[in-house]
């Protein structure tokens, strides 16, 4: 059995652009890492930061979030809206010690598939090197027996 | 002192207001106070001593509903009503605002427009122990934010009293009472206490009047006002000063500035 | 009640001999300005220099979460995993002031009323309480005003009293004893000292008969609404309070499984009360406030007997807003 960790990862899309564009990085047959779980949204704009909090909570290691180029967007502006809460919240993140390195924002428009490619794999290997965020599910559970199942999953990567 | 004092039975006198928002001594240091005659408004006093921003009360239903109402107001309250009346929580007919610079001199405010005039011409009070603690953190290696964090936090028992204690939290619902989805976890424990924290303070975003309020407040002495002292200055380096709605987070620039997207 | 004596560094020996024994031990410990109960590893850790620590020392059995059982859904079973009891581990509370000793008798009473409830006296149970009279008071402490005083044995296991040299032993219950008679060459005889000559002075605010008489009667009086004008509705006071024991209960699941919490509330908030309908019967805040002072003044000593406030005067001092209790009650008490 392979014991090297596996990175989990989360990624929050919208569905006009990088979900297309995540689409067409399969029809076009460009291989990439398969850690990564998409989620996809009607629009970045519905991106509510508290999904990000809950996808490391519940043990995802590191999270892309994706969508349409600025000026792109389908709804004209959620992706502006997106934008700004972005940069504050990263800034929050960063300023109570949570990794902000393992989320990855990025605008992958319907015709990147390479791109979208690029960043999964990019992505996964940052990952890899630095190792499943334990720190913040410890932070989690606040009952002993949490600690327990935690060490559990980890042993047994997927 | 007296100026204030005389201010106020003057409005009582002419019957302009039904109450009054002030403070009085207290135990320890001033607290807030409700003078409702020009007896009362004897009563009243202002200084550095006094704590919290009363415009917290100027949204409470059961103290102001149909009632014309004063407040002596410092300059953070001043910010926070001015803010109130963008979400248009307040009714400009029913009140009576008495701005009290750091330098003691009163001035009465009649609606936004003047408010928003003596905030911009007037700089905000300095604070110097917050920028300091907060350029403190910003030196720690994330590790050593994220131990810092999760200590203080991880005290916090959820009273919300900084919750209670902020004039810009007035909903009725917020978002910790949501159970469907149950966003934030209702007990305490580090990582809920975290959620509660990071959603208070985002929601916070250009809204926050930098009182420190939520910091005063808390029993046990976490000092969550650096995060939202923090926010204020983010939201200054990146959106540039207050623009006319106040809120960062309902507006956009198509020319804002990022590093961070691929 | 037996007496003895124990020199402050034998006090040390005694604590951390606990420690290696098994017992965990709950003490005061000072960060910055704040002094709080915490789980202690070493004597050297603990402070005594407060007045008041922040926080009671009521987690010790009614934790601020705390899991009543757990489920796990298998095909259509259930299977349920109760609070063992025997999990609980045995623990020495040190350094409580006589105030908060008194709090675990009003807690008790609500924890018991009818149901039995079982992690709470598993708690209580594996619990011995060491206090520790007061030396000093501030403006806030008010329990000679509620029938307690700084040298108040009841509720305690063994009360110390500093003396011009060590402490002042007096053994209180036969679990007290048990913890003394194990460590016994740590003691020395009884100092034959009067108690009261090392005690805070500490006068009384209001008149508790008064208080009593009147307090009662008040369900409709204007007095609420005008104490708690300046309330802003948070629950610092409760969660401090060293016999506020309002609780909640809430769901931790995921997946098949879960755990059912414990955790606490506070009836000053809005959310306490409110019914699915959207009918809330405690509407404003006065109504809150009237409920918080009629369940430890009225309600409490009526049904249960006890008084729901020690006079530790926790309240007070964590209120953002200064609704100084004490000050409250004598306001009643002279109505």
């Amino acid at each position: 059995m392979n014991n090297e960790f596996e990175p989990k990862i989360v990624a929050f899309v919208c569905n006009w652009c990088t979900y297309a564009g995540a689409d067409l990085t399969g029809t076009s047959r460009i291989k990439y890492a398969s850690n990564v779980k998409i989620v996809r949204f009607p629009c970045t704009g519905r991106i509510d930061f508290m999904l990000l909090l809950k996808a490391f909570a519940n043990g995802s290691d590191g999270i892309i979030v994706s969508g349409c180029h600025p000026n792109d967007c389908h709804y004209t502006s959620g992706n502006f809206h997106a934008r700004r809460r972005w940069i504050l919240f990263r800034s929050l993140l960063d300023f109570m010690g949570i990794d902000v390195n393992r989320i990855r924002f990025a605008w992958v428009s319907a015709a990147e598939g390479a791109k979208w490619a690029d960043i999964v794999n990019d992505t996964v290997s940052t990952i890899r090197e630095m190792g499943p965020y334990t720190e913040y599910r410890k932070a989690a559970s606040f009952l002993a027996e949490n600690e327990v199942e935690l060490a559990k999953e980890m042993e047994v990567p997927q | 002192m007296s100026e204030l004092i005389n201010k106020v039975k003057e409005l009582f006198d002419k019957e302009a207001i039904d109450l009054f928002i002030g403070y009085e001594e207290g135990s320890r240091r001033p607290r807030p106070f409700f003078a409702k005659n020009a007896t009362d408004a004897t009563k009243l006093v202002f200084d550095d001593r006094c704590q919290g921003n009363l415009a917290v009360y100027l949204t409470r239903k059961d103290l102001v509903r149909g009632k014309r109402v004063g407040i002596s107001a410092s300059y953070y309250a001043l910010k926070s009503i001015s803010q109130l009346f963008n979400e248009n929580q307040l009714n400009k007919d029913l009140l009576t605002i008495i701005g009290i610079g750091s330098d003691g001199n009163l001035s009465v405010f009649e609606g936004q427009e003047q408010i928003k005039a003596y905030l911009k011409e007037t700089p905000p009070p300095a604070k110097p122990e917050d920028d300091e603690l907060v350029s403190k953190i910003n030196a720690m290696s994330p590790a050593e934010r994220w131990e810092f964090w999760t200590d203080e936090l991880s005290k916090c028992f959820k009273c919300y009293a900084c919750r209670a204690a902020c004039p810009m939290c007035y909903c009725t619902k917020c978002i910790v009472e949501v159970n469907r989805p149950q966003w934030i976890q209702p007990w305490a424990s580090t990582l809920g206490n975290m959620e509660w924290q990071i959603n208070r303070v985002m929601h916070m975003a250009g809204r926050c009047s930098d009182c420190g309020s939520c910091g005063t407040a808390c029993p046990l002495g976490i000092p969550i006002h650096l995060l939202t002292h923090k926010m204020k200055e983010s939201v200054l380096a990146n959106f540039g000063g207050d623009d006319e709605r106040g809120n960062v987070l309902s507006t956009f620039k198509p020319e804002d500035q990022e590093s961070f997207i691929l | 009640m037996e007496k003895k004596h124990i020199s402050q560094d034998s006090l040390k020996v005694w604590l951390n001999k606990m420690g290696n024994d098994g017992q965990r031990i709950f003490a005061p410990v000072s960060k910055g300005d704040k002094t709080d109960f915490k789980y202690i590893t070493s004597a050297d850790e603990i402070s005594l220099d407060h007045i008041q620590t922040t926080q009671s020392a009521k987690a010790v059995a009614f934790p601020r979460t705390e899991k009543l059982f757990s489920f796990e859904k298998n095909k259509g079973d259930v299977q349920l995993t109760d609070f063992d009891a025997e999990s609980v581990p045995y623990t020495v509370v040190f350094g409580i002031h006589p105030c908060d000793a008194a709090g675990f008798r009003p807690l008790s009473g609500i924890f018991n009323w009818d149901t039995k409830d079982k992690p709470f006296n598993a708690h209580i149970d594996r619990t011995t309480l060491i206090s520790m009279s007061c030396t000093q008071c501030d403006d806030y402490c008010f329990c000679t005003s509620v029938n307690g005083s700084p040298g108040n044995t009841e509720g305690s296991d063994i009360l110390l009293t500093p003396i011009t040299d060590g402490y002042l032993v007096e053994i209180v219950t036969e679990k007290g004893k048990n913890l003394v008679d194990k460590y016994i060459d740590l003691f020395g005889a009884d100092p034959n000292i009067n108690k009261d000559d090392f005690l805070a002075k500490l006068p009384v605010k209001f008149n508790l008969e008064e208080l009593n008489t009147k307090i009662s009667h008040m369900f409709e009086s204007e007095v609420w609404k005008q104490q708690s004008e300046r309330c802003i509705g948070c629950g610092a006071c409760a969660f401090v309070c060293p016999t506020c024991a309002c609780f909640d209960i809430q769901e931790d699941t995921k997946g098949n499984s879960g755990n059912r919490l414990r955790c606490w509330d506070s009836c000053g908030f809005s959310l306490f009360t409110i019914h699915t309908s959207g009918h809330n019967p405690r509407e404003i805040q006065s109504q809150r406030w009237r409920q918080r002072l009629l369940h430890k003044f009225s309600y409490m000593p009526e049904r249960l007997s006890v008084r729901g406030c020690t006079g530790c005067g926790r309240c007070s001092r964590a209120c953002p807003v200064d609704m100084n209790l004490s000050e409250h009650l004598t306001g009643i008490a002279e109505l």
